[in-house]
């Protein structure tokens, strides 16, 4: 979030091409406010021009048809009724009045709203109702009308029923800011005392926050479509490795963290909200959990587009994009990786991608404190659009592109290694060969002892590899296991990769080195095999992929000296 | 922190607050001897001097000090006392 420092020192510059205009009313003083808001307009490319007229003059602002706030013709009017003042007029009431306050105050409201509205189409910004708590009969407050505690509750449910009635009017939720802020951090008694305001400068910002979204959802800068991962971004795992039944969603353990996030996202689809999946995923096995997952809350008829392939996610968003035909600016990227995160922003600029935490059980927090979703209007009705895109996307069939790839791959500075198999990478190496499911040329299943042996075996040629970038290290995620033949020939026994690392040159990467070994060690050939699993089609043409000739079906060689390596964008340490 | 390096600090930030790199404020400096020096700019300077030192002033140091010197006074009172 900004700083109040940051957003005067912006507010202070001048811009071009305002289009808005906001008049404050209020019953305390609003100048830093206005300071924030227009900051912050100008940071979110949505320059406001704000006027805050002198504290308590609401009445006769409204009455006259000359006042300033006329004059300045407003195409949006704040109204903010503080409840630190409204708790001093409601202390100078009589006890037998309390019990009318939130009334009387909400009569006040709707006369202000009748005036602006007479006057023309004018938007009515209205704050609803931060709380005090003055402990005046502890937690029996509740219950007692004549207490300020009561009234200014029963006032926030008032003015939102009124609000409902009202095309015009507009909520701020200011009490969500003091929720989310902390009623501590969010009021300034010695600013109230001094200056009259009293909202504290660590929390105008939110404040501000909350003004510009609302300004935004006025100008038509929302967002209509979450573009979603699959693989521990909605459930917990990876279905292509770990199977269907072994996902993590529903009620148990870490699932529920997952299916909580579903009921979210559902809720959003429900609200008129596009929801499409980009996953680097066969599309069978994507789609299996929508389908027979008894705890999964989406299913595929929640989501628009379904692109699941080995392409990389930027150009399947552009598909989405296009097939959608909505902005790019108001679509939002949800994936737990950080490479696809950092790929998708620096191809996509618009496109809006939220930097998840780590942990799953905070992604929901996280995204719900972004305020994506500001909308001004709803129907209620009929705002399922689903359906709709799901027919267009059988129409509408899209190359897709390439293009600059390779100058983001440049800048990754990624760094691999290839050594072979040593002690202290054995087990890594077995469970490696235990879990692959997706990328895995055979698919042969090896234990620590198998591996250790191997090792220690003359008759094969080992390789593990790393791989880091400049976002991180990801680890060991390639293994190569060569048998000698005979004098003149290897044999591919285990060519498996961790589907995290696909598509960025770590396939020609670890081709080149092993022919390379092959070479250095004299042989002439080196075959490879193809076994077709229920999960590894996404293999099945890397052989031919990579220039090897086919001997017979599955079944591939390549000549030592024929072998050309291959452009990479890997730096290699050895 | 020493009394010197406070009211360099100080500078510093007022320098930002008033938008104006000529300032210099000395003990004796009054909000009347700065032309930018009004309520709302006083404001201003006592948010970002809270914010820059980590404290809070009361009530009577944001309305009651007479100059820039009684100013620092607080401050260190305070400083002092975290």
């Amino acid at each position: 979030m900004y700083t109040f420092k940051e957003l005067r020192q912006k507010s202070k510059h001048s811009v071009e091409g305002i289009k808005s205009c906001l008049a404050i009313l209020s019953n305390v003083s609003t100048q830093f406010l206005a300071v924030a808001i227009r900051g912050y307009g100008i940071l979110e490319n949505i320059p406001i021009s704000v006027y805050d007229a002198d504290y308590n003059q609401i009445e006769m602002q409204l009455l006259d048809p000359c006042s300033e706030v006329y004059s300045f013709s407003p195409s949006s009017i704040l109204l903010w009724l503080a409840t630190d003042k409204l708790y001093e007029e409601f202390l100078d009431l009589p006890l037998e009045a309390r019990s009318d306050f939130a009334s009387s105050v909400m009569s006040k409201i709707t006369m202000y709203w009748d005036l602006i509205s007479q006057h023309g189409r004018i938007n009515i910004l209205q704050m609803n109702f931060t709380e005090i708590d003055d402990k005046v009969l502890g937690n029996y407050s509740c219950k007692v009308s004549s207490s300020f505690a009561y009234q200014i509750r029963k006032l926030n449910f008032m003015l939102a029923e009124a609000m409902e009635a009202c095309n015009n009017v507009y909520p701020i939720d200011l009490l969500s800011v003091q929720i989310q802020v902390g009623a501590e951090r969010f009021y300034d008694a010695p600013l109230y005392y001094n200056a009259k305001m009293t909202v504290s400068t660590d929390a105008l910002p939110y404040v501000a926050k909350a003004v510009i979204d609302v300004q935004k959802a006025l100008v038509g800068r929302i967002k209509k479509c979450v573009v979603l991962d699959l693989d521990n971004t909605l459930w917990g795992g990876v279905v292509g490795d770990d199977g269907m039944d072994n996902i993590e969603i529903g009620e148990l353990g870490r699932g529920h963290v997952f299916t909580d996030f579903q009921r979210w996202l559902k809720q959003l689809k429900e609200c008129g909200i596009i929801l499409c999946v980009c996953s680097k995923n066969n599309e069978e096995i994507a789609k299996e959990p929508f389908e027979k997952h008894d705890e999964m809350i989406l299913r595929l008829s929640d989501i628009a587009l379904f692109v699941a392939n080995w392409e990389d996610k930027v150009s399947n968003i552009r598909l989405i994009q296009k097939t959608l035909n909505i902005g790019m600016d108001s679509m939002v990227f949800i994936d737990d990786n950080p490479f696809e995160r950092n790929l998708v922003r620096q191809m996509i600029p618009e496109i809006e991608v939220p930097e998840l935490p780590e942990d799953p059980a905070l992604y929901l927090g996280y995204l719900q404190k972004q305020n994506y979703f500001e909308t001004a209007s709803f129907t209620g009705t009929g705002l399922d659009r689903t359906k709709l895109y799901q027919a267009e996307l059988e129409r509408t069939k899209l190359m897709t592109s390439f293009e600059s790839i390779n100058c983001y791959l440049e800048s990754l500075e990624m760094i691999g290694e290839a050594r072979p198999f040593e002690e202290s990478k054995y087990s890594r190496i077995a469970q490696l060969t235990q879990r692959s499911n997706q990328f895995n040329l055979r698919t042969v299943r090896y234990t620590d002892a198998d591996i250790q042996s191997i090792a220690s075996d003359p008759n094969y040629v080992t390789l593990y590899y790393t791989l880091r970038d400049k976002f991180g290290d990801h680890g060991l995620v390639g293994v190569i296991i060569m048998k000698k033949q005979n004098d003149d020939a290897l044999f591919i026994d285990t060519w498996l990769m961790s589907c995290r690392v696909l598509k960025r040159g770590m396939e020609e990467y670890i081709v080149n080195c092993f022919m390379r070994e092959a070479r250095k060690r004299g042989y002439k050939h080196v075959y490879g095999e193809y076994i077709q699993t229920l999960k590894n089609a996404m293999v099945k043409d890397i052989y031919k992929n990579m220039g090897f000739n086919e001997i017979s079906e599955n079944n591939y060689v390549m000549a030592v000296d024929k072998y050309e390596e291959k452009k990479i964008f890997i730096k290699e340490i050895n | 922190m020493k009394r010197n390096e406070v009211l360099a600090k100080i500078n510093e930030i007022a320098k930002d607050v008033f938008d104006n790199d000529e300032i210099e404020l000395t003990e004796q400096t009054t909000a009347a001897d700065v032309e930018e020096w009004d309520s709302l700019s006083h404001l201003s300077l006592i948010a970002d001097i809270e914010r820059e030192f980590g404290i809070r002033f009361t009530l009577s140091e944001i309305s009651g000090s007479k100059n820039v010197g009684e100013f620092v006074n607080a401050l260190i009172k305070h400083l002092d006392s975290k």
